[in-house]
């Protein structure tokens, strides 16, 4: 027993193609004693690796993978969902889809949400973030209240939000008090007012983890760095422009990439809010509740999966993208300052 | 550069709070108020709205309740439906996030400390997981689901929760576990520890904090999970919470006082979980960004 785990720790060390080898041709091992326990320990370890990391890759696969290959393979075929899909349309759906100016419509909404996050968020969530991380009192208190919006699920920030909004709703109501109502309106079913409703609302949803983000940032930059600068006597917005920001660059980059991607998978608080109180996703649709009401709501499930793919295939043509452009720059930065040191 | 860094970290941590971080004028503080009051403005909308009436909330839409009544509140608590969603909610929450944890660890042991033939593969695929959002598969999802019998039950919507929650527990993980000494390890076998020894004895003790950052990520996205229950759960006695506030907010939709009054009290298990684990949702983030 002894021999067996003593003899599966030094296999660990032996580089694996040796192992192999040994373990599976078995021609060059020395001596048939060794062979056997080299076997034995061999097939112990295999045992191990499946046992321990079997259940994971089963359940990856069975419900990751293969859901999402399927939805590659429905996507042909123009289907209501159940039996055997037989009626094979090849490309049709996605001429569909293209052709549909509702889609286009709805793609448009996601590029307004992935620009707009980028530009209410970013700056907002740096400048918070800067304020935050003065010493001052109750801060710890102030970064947990921030993060709630964050942390309350997307059901109750649409109901609350979705409550306010409506046209009797507190929004407006606070509006005519105040002596603005001119800009009480129809915050929800204007499909013109829509988007923005919806760009405050993911503003206010996202911005404290934004914030969070950012702040966690800030902790990395070393300190030295600004006493080396007020030493030169740099200003508070000079070292703000020229020490924090480009050092934060990492972590701007890293949020962005979550937050293009969030965006354009965006469904559950348009679906939540317009469905519950405008009954209509007009002005604030995106591809997402595109693909639940063409799709599934409409009883097209292949109609449905075609519209994931090309879901799909946009956001990882833009994962890679901007994964060889943008986030390529923090380690080639990195590589580069290391030469310099 | 790298010299004169190191020597003179210790006393740059005496002067920490001195130079970056200048004393906060009375503005910082009136910005960041304003600020936090914007963050939790709807939420006590939502809060201070369950104790009015209708007929308060007709009459002055943004006003304070007077008198404020518990009758909502007591309808929901005294309702076995409210309770019904909060256990399913917890079921889900808590069997995801075992399910993410032990296979997670397990896999990211393995990924992490053997050397075979496909793990770069295997690693691979996790890693790409990370690009299959829920949205793109959730139509055949829901038929996998179907087909296995188990919609209108929690186990359809924990084991999909459970395989998309991997690939982000494995990517945290798999550095984490990599990390521990191989000395360690040596020891261990020296002493007459198999690697499974190791595994119970050694690693799952080492990686509680990895484990635990991942654990509340999977257990906040399953307590909030919105598309995949409403895909999987049409029947009200199975909804989780967020489904069943919905379900809620249509069915009563006159009755605003009591959809807010509901609404907030199924936001309060996800506040308590999240003031009592802060710090290690905030440190967990803190570590993605510097690693």
């Amino acid at each position: 027993m002894s021999d067996s785990q003593g003899e599966s720790s030094l296999a660990t060390k032996t580089p694996p193609r040796g192992r192999s080898t040994a373990g599976g041709g078995a021609i060059t091992a020395p001596s048939p004693a060794g062979r056997a326990r080299r076997g034995r320990a061999d097939w112990r370890k295999r045992a191990e690796i499946a046992l321990l990391s079997g259940p994971a890759i089963i359940m990856f696969l069975a419900f990751v993978i293969f859901p999402v290959v399927m939805a590659a393979y429905y996507g042909f075929f123009k289907w209501k969902g159940y039996g055997v899909p037989t009626d094979f349309v090849g490309l049709e759906n996605y001429l569909v889809i293209f052709k549909d100016t509702a889609f286009h419509e709805a793609l448009m909404h996601n590029g307004f949400i992935v620009v707009m996050s980028l530009v209410m968020q970013g700056p907002a969530a740096v400048a918070v973030a800067l304020l935050l991380n003065q010493k001052m009192r109750g801060r710890s208190l102030i970064r947990v209240l921030i993060f709630v919006p964050y942390v309350i699920s997307e059901v109750i920030v649409g109901t609350g939000w979705g409550l306010m909004l409506q046209t009797s709703g507190a929004i407006n109501d606070v509006l005519i008090k105040i002596g603005l109502p001119g800009w009480a309106v129809d915050w929800l079913s204007d499909p013109d007012v829509a988007i923005w409703s919806l760009m405050v609302i993911l503003t206010w949803k996202y911005l404290g983890f934004a914030v969070i983000l950012f702040l966690a940032g800030l902790q990395s930059i070393p300190e030295e760095l600004y006493e080396a600068a007020s030493i030169d006597g740099a200003s508070y917005w000079q070292m703000q422009r020229s020490i924090t920001l480009p050092l934060l660059g990492p972590t701007m980059r890293i949020w962005a990439f979550l937050s293009i991607i969030g965006a354009l998978q965006l469904f559950d608080l348009v679906y939540i809010i317009w469905g519950q109180y405008v009954a209509s996703t007009a002005g604030t649709s995106t591809m997402a509740t595109y693909m639940v009401a063409n799709g599934r709501n409409a009883g097209n499930y292949g109609y449905g999966n075609a519209v994931a793919v090309v879901l799909f295939l946009i956001s990882l043509v833009i994962a890679l993208v901007y994964q060889r452009f943008v986030l390529r720059r923090d380690t080639e930065g990195a590589l580069t300052e290391g030469k310099k040191k | 550069m790298t010299a004169p860094l190191t020597a003179t970290t210790p006393r740059t941590r005496k002067n920490k709070n001195k130079s970056k971080i200048g004393a906060a004028g009375p503005m910082t503080y009136v910005i960041a108020y304003a600020f936090v009051g914007i963050c939790i403005a709807p939420v006590l909308y939502i809060i201070i709205g369950g104790f009015r009436t209708n007929a308060q909330i007709t009459s002055d839409p943004s006003g304070f309740p007077s008198p404020w009544r518990i009758s909502n509140y007591v309808d929901v608590l005294s309702s076995p439906m409210f309770w019904q969603q909060i256990g399913n909610s917890a079921i889900s929450a808590i069997c995801t996030t075992i399910g993410v944890v032990v296979l997670g660890v397990m896999a990211s042991y393995v990924l992490a400390r053997y050397t075979f033939v496909g793990r770069g593969a295997m690693y691979s695929l996790f890693a790409a997981g990370l690009m299959f959002p829920m949205t793109v598969a959730i139509t055949p999802l829901y038929i996998l689901i179907k087909n296995l019998g188990l919609t209108n039950s929690l186990a359809g919507i924990i084991l999909p929760q459970i395989a998309f929650a991997l690939p982000t527990t494995v990517i945290i993980l798999v550095p984490f576990l990599r990390a521990i000494p191989k000395e360690l390890e040596e020891a261990a076998a020296i002493d007459g520890t198999s690697r499974l020894g190791f595994f119970f004895r050694m690693v799952v003790p080492l990686s509680v904090p990895g484990v635990v950052t991942t654990g509340i990520l999977a257990f906040i996205g399953a307590w909030n999970s919105y598309m995949l229950p409403l895909f999987v759960l049409n029947n009200e006695a199975s909804y989780t919470l967020p489904l069943g506030v919905q379900a809620f907010a249509s069915q009563y939709s006159v009755d605003t006082a009591r959809v807010l009054a509901f609404t907030a009290l199924s936001m309060i298990p996800a506040l308590i979980f999240f003031s009592l684990f802060e710090r290690r949702i905030v440190g967990g983030l803190t570590g993605a960004v510097k690693g």
